[in-house]
């Protein structure tokens, strides 16, 4: 895998709320250049959303968001997300675009390169998931785990500093879930800083540097895979892992 | 007998109707292309912008919006066409200095089908998924971008037959403007199969009007048909299953 310009994040004492519902209540997550933070926790505990606030596609009510150790609040939000992938459980690909137009578009529209330009390095960039025979399907016509591949290459063609992953295979057919799971582990080997949000608990455990448990919008337990999966702490982790391991 | 032969001659006296038809095609067929498209162009500029407006996060215009489809969708073509037509003329004079009535047919029929456009391409906007504006916004692109790029292009696939329909019916109210009193070179198809009905006493010209139209109309319909088809089912394409993790390198073995 290629370099990536990793970027340090970090979410301090995030809130949100829709109306009276309090969905994160204070989160704290660091994720230090070029690791891999992963947050498990039960369907509801704000998980998604605090993705969502830390690329500010909603806007925290209250805390910080830093990159590389400075305040991107103040930022436009358009241009900090330039910064940030992000992967969908759905996909999310453009049905309209071909798949390397689905690749390409920020590449012209946002960076201007031209269009034979932003093709060539979106095709570089399908190469790297596997799919560049692909490159001239719509997305109808890919499996999930295809689909959800080329979501990765959009993202990526980006380069952003740090890429999150929303459940990203939660969606998939479980024999499709092995060949996503692979490009994630690739991306977190070859140095990227990524966030990822899974129910996949042999990926949280086995590539991820550190694991953040949520229930309920708030941080019950973060640390080393090691240790929250084989010495939890909390009454509430150890009820969560032994309903889902 | 006789009375077959009178209904015969009544409406296929073929006479009447050769008689007719350069007038309509020559003058009466584009004079109504002219009324259709260019109301159906800026309909649907119109439409677009006042479905832009009903999904705003603006209240103000979303209410503008709101009230212009009531008003415009709540009354009969042929009401707006003559209050438009006849009460703006004296400005429309004055601004092209003729009496030409086909700026005001055209805009009454123009205001009309935005209102119907308008719900259309609304309807076809709401129905692309969330997800779609989210990915977008995530990739960095601004709201506008993502509509302009992403959300509109997707919800118009989805509503062109509703449109082709719309456009459908443009091209027949385009014979109320004949209400505005036209030249004889501004004499729409509707207008020419009347006047020769009138003429002759002959019901015949009139048929052979609404031939035309049917011959402009029943392809538009088939073409829908086809589009929904085209639209619902795609192009056949086979699917491959995932190649699962072959070409992915170290990963996959871990």
């Amino acid at each position: 895998m290629t370099e990536f310009a990793s970027g340090t994040l970090t979410g301090k004492n995030l809130h949100l709320s829709f109306g009276h519902n309090h969905v994160l209540r204070g989160i704290d997550l660091h994720v230090e250049k070029g690791t891999t933070a992963s947050v498990i926790g039960p369907s509801g505990s704000g998980k998604s959303t605090l993705l969502r606030v830390m690329n500010r596609l909603i806007e925290p009510d209250q805390g910080d968001i830093l990159l590389d150790g400075r305040s991107v609040l103040k930022d436009n939000p358009d241009e900090l997300r330039q910064r940030i992938g992000m992967v969908f459980q759905q996909f999310n690909l453009f049905p309209h675009k071909t798949v390397v137009e689905n690749v390409s578009l920020a590449l012209r529209k946002l960076r201007k390169l031209p269009a034979d330009q932003a093709r060539a390095e979106a095709l570089e960039q399908l190469d790297l998931v596997g799919l560049k025979h692909k490159a001239d399907a719509r997305p109808a016509n890919l499996s999930g785990g295809q689909q959800q591949r080329v979501a990765i290459a959009r993202a990526l063609a980006m380069k952003p500093e740090v890429m999150f992953f929303d459940e990203a295979t939660s969606a998939l057919d479980p024999e499709l879930v092995k060949g996503v799971l692979a490009l994630m582990t690739d991306l977190a080997k070859g140095g990227m800083t990524m966030v990822v949000v899974t129910h996949e608990m042999g990926f949280s455990r086995n590539v991820s540097d550190i694991v953040t448990f949520m229930d309920a919008g708030v941080v019950v337990e973060s640390g080393p895979p090691e240790q929250l999966f084989t010495a939890p702490r909390t009454d509430r982790l150890k009820g969560f892992l032994s309903d889902v391991l | 007998m006789d009375l077959l032969d009178q209904l015969a001659d009544t409406f296929f006296n073929w006479e009447e109707m050769v008689k007719v038809i350069p007038a309509l095609l020559m003058v009466g067929l584009p004079n109504t292309l002219i009324l259709a498209v260019a109301s159906g162009v800026l309909g649907s500029l119109l439409g677009l912008l006042l479905a832009m407006m009903g999904i705003s996060r603006n209240a103000g215009a979303r209410w503008v919006a709101r009230i212009y489809t009531d008003i415009f969708r709540g009354l009969p073509a042929i009401l707006v066409i003559l209050v438009i037509g006849i009460g703006l003329s004296p400005i429309a004079r004055e601004i092209t200095g003729s009496r030409n009535p086909y700026p005001l047919g055209i805009l009454a029929l123009t205001l009309i089908a935005a209102a119907y456009i308008g719900e259309i391409f609304r309807s076809g906007i709401q129905s692309v998924e969330k997800g779609q504006l989210e990915a977008s916004r995530a990739l960095g692109f601004s709201y506008g971008s993502s509509m302009r790029l992403v959300v509109v292009p997707q919800g118009i696939r989805r509503v062109l037959p509703a449109l082709v329909n719309q456009f459908i019916s443009l091209l027949k109210d385009s014979s109320l403007v004949f209400m505005l009193g036209l030249a004889a070179s501004d004499r729409e198809i509707f207008r020419i199969g009347n006047d020769a009905m009138a003429n002759t006493g002959n019901l015949s010209p009139l048929v052979a009007a609404g031939v035309l139209y049917l011959i402009l109309t029943v392809p538009l319909t088939h073409f829908v048909n086809f589009i929904d088809h085209r639209l619902r089912t795609g192009k056949p394409e086979k699917k491959e299953p995932d190649e699962l993790a072959a070409p992915i390198g170290k990963g996959a073995q871990a």
